[in-house]
């Protein structure tokens, strides 16, 4: 045994280069027998070591084939890649191991097995995901229980919206500011007009009606556009010199930071009404929409604040020196740098709002989660929670991945600093 | 020549600290001042109440007919006729050059921006870095990014021009360039008081030098006089350190 030479060198490459391969295939082997023919290879030996079988022989012959410099390029980089020690060698192989043994299962589900033609439950064969109940709820989905005849004016209010985010990319820089305030302070009115009706014509559609993906977009934007002015005027008060400013600003944020979402919600729902006059109605849309975007203009402020106090006191006292006032200074130098500098974080909040709308459900609004949530329930498509949470999660991912994207390009525009 | 800046018996605490030790100083219209001093002597806390980025507890500071003090109503007003040199440059680093040099005169001044474009270059091309105007400070040196910064300050026609150290963050080599820049801002009869330990700038520009130490004013002199014959022990030390 001290005779030979264990540690693989250059001079037997190709001894040490086929036997290490040989390992390799059969460690391979024997798991893809095992997983896709029920066949044990090694069935000989003891349990345990049968089951680690395909990771010591896999191991073996990656240590077999860590040949440095060996002069053939594939071996190199591989060996640089993914085998540079016993450690590596052994994630590697369990990184392959587990997606041969998980990622068939799952396409079979999603794909392969799954059911697409139909239009009722008993169209499925059980045997995959069942996407017919994702198609016949869809509708639902998408608009919750927003009347048929009427969901037109939903799609002509996001269509109308598309449009105009795409025109404020190709009009000159000159009106693009007139069509940001058009945007943002007179679309929403027309939008929320187009959707709710009662005049002009549109029947009227009460906001427990609305649901799906499309109350989803109508909520987060809403809450969205609201807590970052909200957020960055607590945060600019809780910095403030003012105590009285100072102190109503802390004690905003740190009320609705330490509240949780859920009992915000539905103390806007059950205790907020108590509050008002009797014979007022505010709508619980509205209600919900307040509470969301005070519940995340308190995180706003203190991720805006962070980004304040990043900021070096020279540029303070620069700004201060030639003449700027308060709101100057912190409009046209100390905003800018702070904003630019926690896009990250903004976006982290933003996207945690996206997907704190299901909570909605609390005051009984159904967005897309919540009326996946209604429809599994279904008498006729019971069991069908998985296919309806995936679904509902890959749109949801899709929202905040888009979302996420959109935040590193910003940052990347943005960036003024040495390339 | 009236007098711009009077200060009378100013006193300033950090704290139990006392920065500032019964300042009296008077500045004439187009005299050059140097401030020079140990550091922690109180030179900086001095031309930073001139303009107010500190605050003065005792005693009056007039600049330009403004008593300033905490019930100065437009504090703005009088800043922006003080430009000010920081050692850091404290160039907005989000804004071009030429943006630096045109925010404040186009949103303080309400100057139109053609005009307060044709002023920047005018003083870009004065300390030599016109063709960097499109640039953003980031992309510059650090002798570059001063003479910007008093470029800056000059964009708001100041009366007077305060510098903080204006060359103690730079190489040797960027020294010379934002000290001639400063030369021929002194020849073109500008208000100055300037922070330096450049003891050859100061012979060279200055009209008096000004020894601080612990807070206060150990003496006041010519230039001339200042260097041949001081008149404390305390200033000669220093001197015989610095020279």
């Amino acid at each position: 045994m001290k005779n030979i030479p264990i540690k693989p060198n250059k001079e037997n490459l190709t001894t040490y280069v086929s036997i290490g391969s040989i390992f390799i295939f059969i460690g391979f082997i024997d798991l893809l027998a095992y997983t896709f023919l029920n066949f044990n290879l090694t069935e000989f030996l003891p349990s345990k070591l049968s089951f680690f079988a395909p990771l010591i022989f896999g191991t073996i012959g990656l240590y077999l084939i860590r040949i440095e410099f060996s002069g053939n390029k594939f071996l190199d980089k591989i060996n640089i890649n993914f085998n540079s020690s016993n450690f590596n060698a052994i994630l590697t192989l369990l990184v392959i191991f587990a997606l041969i043994k998980y990622i068939p299962p799952l396409l079979n589900w999603f794909i392969f097995d799954a059911d697409f033609a139909g239009n009722a439950k008993e169209d499925c064969t059980g045997e995959g995901a069942c996407w017919v109940f994702i198609k016949v709820w869809l509708n639902r989905f998408v608009y919750g229980m927003y009347p048929d005849a009427e969901q037109w004016r939903i799609n002509a209010a996001f269509i109308l919206l598309f449009l105009l985010v795409g025109a404020s990319f190709f009009v000159p820089a000159k009106s693009k500011k007139y069509l940001l305030v058009f945007l943002l302070f007179i679309y929403p009115i027309i939008g929320l007009k187009l959707i709710s009706g009662g005049d002009f014509g549109l029947e009227f559609v009460e906001t427990g009606r609305w649901g799906g993906l499309s109350l989803t977009f109508i909520v987060s934007a809403f809450a969205l556009i609201l807590c970052f002015p909200i957020g960055m005027f607590l945060a600019l008060g809780r910095r403030s010199n003012l105590p009285a400013i100072r102190y109503s600003s802390i004690g905003f944020i740190e009320l609705w930071r330490g509240v949780p979402l859920i009992t915000v919600l539905f103390m806007s729902a059950v205790m907020f009404p108590m509050f008002l006059p009797d014979g007022t109605y505010v709508d619980k849309l509205i209600r919900v929409l307040i509470a969301i975007t005070l519940f995340e203009a308190a995180y706003m402020a203190e991720v805006i604040r962070g980004g304040l106090q990043a900021l070096p006191k020279g540029q303070y006292e620069a700004a201060k020196s030639l003449g700027m006032g308060y709101w100057r200074m912190h409009f046209l130098i100390i905003l800018p740098q702070a904003l630019k500098l926690v896009i990250p974080g903004i976006a982290n909040t933003f996207l945690a709002l996206v997907k704190d709308t299901p909570l909605i459900f609390v005051v009984g609004l159904l967005e897309l989660a919540g009326m996946v949530n209604l429809a599994k329930t279904n008498p006729k498509w019971l069991g069908m929670a998985m296919e309806g949470y995936v679904f509902a999660g890959l749109v949801f991912w899709i929202i905040c991945y888009a979302m996420s994207r959109y935040s590193q390009n910003l940052e990347r525009k943005l960036s003024t600093e040495r390339q | 020549m009236g007098k711009i800046i009077e200060l009378k018996n100013v006193n300033k605490w950090f704290d139990k600290f006392q920065a500032l030790k019964n300042i009296n100083l008077e500045v004439n219209q187009q005299e050059k001042i140097v401030i020079c001093g140990p550091s922690g002597s109180g030179k900086s806390t001095l031309i930073r109440c001139i303009n107010r980025l500190e605050e003065h507890q005792d005693g009056q500071i007039i600049v330009d007919g403004n008593e300033i003090s905490e019930n100065t109503k437009d504090i703005e007003k009088i800043r922006a006729e003080v430009g000010m040199v920081f050692q850091q440059f404290n160039l907005f680093p989000h804004l071009s050059i030429l943006d630096n040099c045109t925010l404040a005169p186009i949103w303080v001044k309400k100057m139109p921006k053609k005009k307060a474009e044709e002023i920047a270059m005018n003083n870009l091309e004065r300390v030599q870095i016109a063709d960097q105007a499109k640039k953003f400070p980031g992309q510059l040196s650090g002798g570059q990014q001063q003479r910007s910064a008093l470029a800056r300050a000059l964009c708001m026609e100041p009366k007077i021009m305060l510098f903080d150290e204006p060359t103690s963050a730079l190489d040797p080599e960027m020294i010379k360039e934002v000290l001639d820049s400063m030369v021929d801002l002194a020849k073109a009869g500008m208000t100055m008081i300037v922070v330096t330990h450049e003891m050859g700038f100061a012979k060279e520009v200055a009209d008096n030098m000004i020894f601080m130490d612990e807070g206060s004013i150990v003496e006041k002199a010519k230039t001339k006089d200042f260097f041949d014959n001081p008149k404390s022990d305390r200033t000669k030390l220093f001197l015989s350190q610095i020279l």
